[in-house]
């Protein structure tokens, strides 16, 4: 496929890891912030490639992961509702809760339907205005837009029976609190590259001047992902904290300003907690007043839900890129995406289960130069 | 999750007020909703996720980009002292 299929060139990737030897002559550790990076990242093997001493730490930016247990768990009580359609992306089928998961829900009678895109949870609720169509809205800026005119739509169309149970997250609110971590030793970012084409990178320029760490906003192919190893360890080893753009073939400055402004007619920053890591301020996004009957907290009157997350899991440490799937005891034992204990096992894109995916049982000793 | 796939718009119609487009990703023909993308248009590559076209890829970066890459460690090699006969 054009514009995937060069960036994934073994021969341009050999060019840019030579460079990467050439240019570093101490040793780094760097965040890959988004998790379809962190997956990317296992799959190909990139951080196995890099020189002894650059360590690439898994990062926050899986919204599935970060998804509080008590949110899920009030999918979960909704779903359950006799008359709701309960819509959702296929990521959150397989993700247990306290007690069950959408997939085990469906299978005892729920009406659990997997939407491709939210305004098809929209159309859904058209054609079946004697139910309740609720749709999951989870994700980071990248989704905010798309979840956004799924509501607006509603609202505008008159679709009463179509609300949404939110549990947006924003990305610069994360990498903040990763530099704020006792004991933080990330240096330098690989920016979200698909917040970024929303959003565009402002955020990110404000982050690198206050906390003097380079942020290279960074595609998600290996190419991609090498090419920003290359970038952010450039502007390391020559004492600049800036913020690049490897991306530009999709990310601008300003972002998709129309898109922007589509999502803040729907939501409004909050603070939200995220799973493992615990309260962020100002980092997640709800609806806004005006559109509180698509609510279906407000609608569905769930409550608050109290749930318990594992005492052994290190989830919150690894998000933070303190520790590493290995450094835990039940990483591929009592914990795998069968039998996940927390957040970065949860989701594919979580740092444990990709992981588990790639056969990474071990810890792999890194070869001296 | 932030999973998003360049697609070329095949198709620009409208449906319900919202400007939507068919891509074809690589042989897969799906439906984008474009309304928040007014640069884009027939013939362009869309970057898409969960049905929304985020940004249009811009072919001259695109190539800027790669071809820089390609050359990287190029002029290492001229820079290398010539054997001499």
């Amino acid at each position: 496929m054009k514009y995937l299929d060069e960036y994934r060139d073994g021969q341009v990737a050999a060019k840019i890891l030579a460079e990467i030897h050439r240019v570093t002559t101490r040793p780094w550790t760097l965040m890959e912030v988004c998790g379809g990076q962190t997956h990317s990242i296992v799959k190909h093997g990139v951080d196995r490639l890099l020189p002894a001493g650059i360590e690439l730490v898994h990062g926050p930016g899986c919204p599935v992961c970060v998804t509080p247990l008590e949110q899920i768990d009030k999918a979960h009580t909704i779903a359950q509702r006799s008359g709701v359609i309960f819509t959702s992306f296929g990521d959150m089928l397989r993700v247990p809760g306290s007690w069950t998961d959408l997939l085990r829900l469906k299978s005892a009678g729920a009406d659990v339907r997997v939407v491709y895109a939210p305004l098809d949870a929209v159309r859904l609720a058209q054609e079946h205005p004697d139910r309740e169509v609720v749709f999951f809205a989870i994700g980071f800026e990248t989704t905010a837009p798309a979840n956004a005119l799924a509501v607006t739509r509603a609202h505008a169309l008159g679709v009463t029976n179509f609300s949404m149970l939110v549990s947006h997250v924003l990305v610069p609110p994360a990498i903040t609190a990763v530099l704020q971590s006792p004991g933080n030793r990330v240096r330098g970012f690989l920016g979200p590259g698909h917040v970024c084409t929303v959003m565009g990178y402002r955020e990110y320029e404000a982050i690198a001047a206050h906390y003097r760490v380079p942020i290279v906003i960074t595609g998600f192919e290996p190419v991609d992902l090498l090419d920003g190893v290359l970038r952010t360890i450039r502007l390391l080893e020559t004492g600049q904290p800036d913020v690049e753009n490897q991306y530009s073939r999709v990310v601008s400055r300003a972002g998709n300003v129309a898109a922007q402004k589509l999502m803040w007619s729907a939501f409004e920053v909050c603070d939200r907690q995220w799973r493992g890591v615990g309260t962020i301020p100002k980092s997640g996004l709800r609806l806004r007043w005006e559109l509180r009957d698509f609510d279906a907290e407000h609608r569905f009157q769930v409550g608050a839900l109290e749930a318990r997350e594992p005492a052994e899991c290190i989830s919150g440490q690894i998000l933070r890129g303190l520790k590493k799937p290995h450094d835990c005891p039940a990483f591929g034992g009592r914990c795998t995406p069968a039998t996940p204990l927390g957040a970065t096992m949860v989701s594919s894109e979580g740092a444990c289960a990709a992981y588990y995916a790639y056969g990474r049982r071990e810890r792999h000793m890194v070869q001296a130069p | 999750m932030c999973l998003a796939i360049p697609g070329k718009v095949i198709e620009v119609f409208e449906a319900q007020g919202l400007r939507m487009a068919r891509a074809d990703f690589g042989g897969t023909i799906r439906k984008v909703c474009l309304e928040h993308l007014p640069e884009a248009g027939l013939g362009d590559y869309v970057l898409v996720h969960v049905g929304f076209a985020l940004s249009r890829v811009d072919p001259e970066e695109a190539e800027r980009t790669y071809r820089f890459l390609q050359e990287l460690g190029q002029l290492e090699e001229l820079q290398t002292p010539e054997t001499e006969q």
